[in-house]
């Protein structure tokens, strides 16, 4: 915002204060933009907010989604804590998950931000390219990529028998100890090229005479990188991460669709174990109660990334 | 030079990475299910749309597809409009409630939809909405609002008030002054929020699979999960539904690469 913009706004708010026709036509004005956000107030109010507070009505009570909720106390909350070990593995995998996507989404997004900086037609083409997945829906990639990583006739394992890795060919989405990677390899698949594109749009505000100054020194393409490109970057990357991180969280339609969390839970995360306590096992105060360690969850993770974003500036 | 080997490698590689499953998927529609397996990625030895004319006999696809467009179309309008209605009028107040209702809104960006599940299938059971399309919309519109309302109220913030006095001055009332001055104004915000939000509608299966049983009723996402499950392995099949899918967006891609990327992006960015 300019300087007379932010002039003419402030003494915009000062008006109501002043007496006369012009200060009650400020006022009545004011209660004809309120009347304008009350179709959305409703809407919102009432299909997301109340349902997002009833949530925690029931994570209080033991209910099977028919009979009359059961008041319970702090039952569920001890419970998944002293209690739970699937809880406690979805919690691992949850940190595994997010972590392996948000430092491989951000390295690569960046590596081929900077790889396509410029504006040639090449680099046009190939982020058209890199972008691309970014419009399929989360059900289709997962169709694709059951298919890739179909253990026997899949051409993955079919690949890397034909050049000898026979032992590099694993049941992608049947191990307890492999699938949850593999999930997370599709996920970076998916949402590379849209971070790249982030991390395009940052990186062309740097300013050009930066990397002048350094070559004229005899800088090195890695010391460019470390001494102007990172710290600059520094910005973009902290959206990137911030965006990454809570993309990884909701990344239900990818799991669910490509291994409903299986096997035994191995690639469940906490949005689809979840909805899993809820609608497979019936138990949906017990559910409410895991989408509150959810939302505390992601709240702290939220509080830990800005205290490290903001040091570092 | 290290540099630029790397770079053909690297770009090379990521490249392929991404063709490879997309070939698969468009090449793979038109083979049977045998060739599929043996040879993903050849030439289809004869190009057959019979896949194509199954699913379109077998199924619900014309059905499904029909459910999403509905869905889709209502679901964006409905939120554009009064989305921007309300941005416009969050943008413009004075007092300090206007940034009470901001802060609302925008509270919903913090808390993935998942979170929320329970109470609203227990509230949609109430109110007889599952099973519905209209039930399916007014999810769409009331969980889109955060993200429409947060861009769009940051653009009409951004309008220079000159603009609207000056047009207050000549008599217009605050209505007016959204449908004629605000509007007007807004094109490029709320093509980049439309495009949003046609994507992650069309492509949502979280509030399907929530609210839909009825296989008459099902959109495209939630019936990819049956067919699945109805032609078991049979991935030319499937895959020939993903293309269905698909192809709506990625016409739209094709045709507004420009929009699409800043749309997508700015709602990524900004969610």
């Amino acid at each position: 915002m300019s300087k007379t913009e932010a002039g003419a706004r402030k003494g915009a708010s000062s008006r109501p204060q002043k007496s006369g026709p012009r200060g009650r036509l400020a006022r009545s004005n004011d209660r004809a933009y309120f009347l304008m956000a009350i179709p959305a107030l409703l809407v919102y109010a009432l299909f997301y907010l109340y349902p997002t507070l009833t949530n925690l009505r029931y994570a209080f009570s033991e209910w099977d989604g028919l009979q009359e909720a059961k008041f319970i106390g702090f039952k569920n909350f001890t419970r998944s804590l002293t209690n739970d070990d699937t809880f406690y593995k979805v919690l691992g995998n949850n940190i595994e998950f997010t972590g392996l996507v948000v430092i491989f989404q951000t390295a690569l997004s960046l590596l081929f931000a900077i790889f396509l900086l410029k504006n040639t037609r090449a680099s046009v083409a190939l982020r058209t390219l890199y972008f691309f997945p970014t419009i399929l829906s989360s059900v289709s990639v997962a169709m694709v990529w059951q298919f890739l990583y179909e253990p026997n006739l899949g051409p993955l394992n079919v690949f890397l028998n034909s050049i000898g890795l026979d032992f590099l060919a694993l049941n992608w989405l049947g191990s307890e100890t492999i699938t949850l990677r593999a999930v997370a390899f599709t996920q970076v698949w998916f949402h590379t090229g849209q971070m790249m594109v982030v991390y395009i749009a940052g990186l062309q505000q740097i300013p050009q005479e930066l990397y002048e100054a350094a070559e004229v020194d005899g800088a090195t393409r890695w010391q460019q990188f470390k001494s102007v490109t990172w710290p600059m970057a520094l910005p973009t990357t902290a959206v990137v991460m911030a965006y990454t991180t809570i993309q990884s969280f909701r990344a239900f339609d990818l799991i669910y669709a490509m291994t409903q969390g299986g096997p035994n839970n191995s690639s469940s995360i906490l949005v689809t174990l979840i909805y899993l306590t809820a609608f497979n096992e019936y138990r949906f105060g017990y559910a409410a109660t895991q989408s509150i360690y959810l939302i505390v969850f992601i709240l702290v993770l939220t509080a830990i990334q800005r205290r490290l974003l903001r040091t570092r500036y | 030079m290290i540099y630029k080997v790397g770079r053909a490698f690297g770009l090379t590689l990521f490249s392929v990475l991404i063709l490879i499953p997309v070939l698969v998927v468009v090449l793979g529609s038109f083979k049977g299910d045998l060739e599929l397996m043996t040879k993903p990625l050849a030439l289809p030895e004869r190009w057959s749309f019979e896949n194509y004319r199954n699913l379109l006999e077998g199924g619900q696809i014309a059905n499904n597809f029909k459910n999403s467009t509905i869905v889709t179309l209502f679901s964006v309008l409905l939120t554009l409009f009064i989305s921007s209605l309300a941005s416009f009028g969050i943008a413009r107040i004075i007092h300090v409630s206007g940034k009470v209702l901001l802060l609302l809104f925008t509270m919903g960006l913090a808390i993935p939809a998942a979170t929320s599940i329970i109470g609203i299938y227990q509230l949609f059971v109430t109110l007889n909405l599952t099973n519905t399309l209209h039930g399916l919309v007014i999810i769409n519109v009331a969980s889109t609002l955060p993200i429409s309302i947060f861009i769009l109220s940051a653009f009409f913030r951004q309008i220079p008030t000159e603009i609207y006095e000056s047009a207050a001055m000549d008599g217009a009332k605050p209505f007016r002054l959204y449908r004629s001055v605000a509007l007007p104004l807004s094109r490029p915000s709320m093509g980049a929020v439309a495009i949003f939000l046609f994507v992650i509608t069309w492509n949502d299966l979280l509030y399907p699979l929530l609210l839909i049983t009825r296989s008459d009723l099902k959109t495209l996402p939630l019936a990819l999960i049956d067919y699945r499950g109805e032609y078991a392995i049979n991935f030319s099949m499937i895959f020939t539904a993903v293309m269905v899918a698909s192809i709506p967006m990625v016409v739209m891609y094709l045709a507004m690469q420009k929009s699409f990327v800043s749309g997508l992006t700015a709602g990524a960015v900004k969610g």
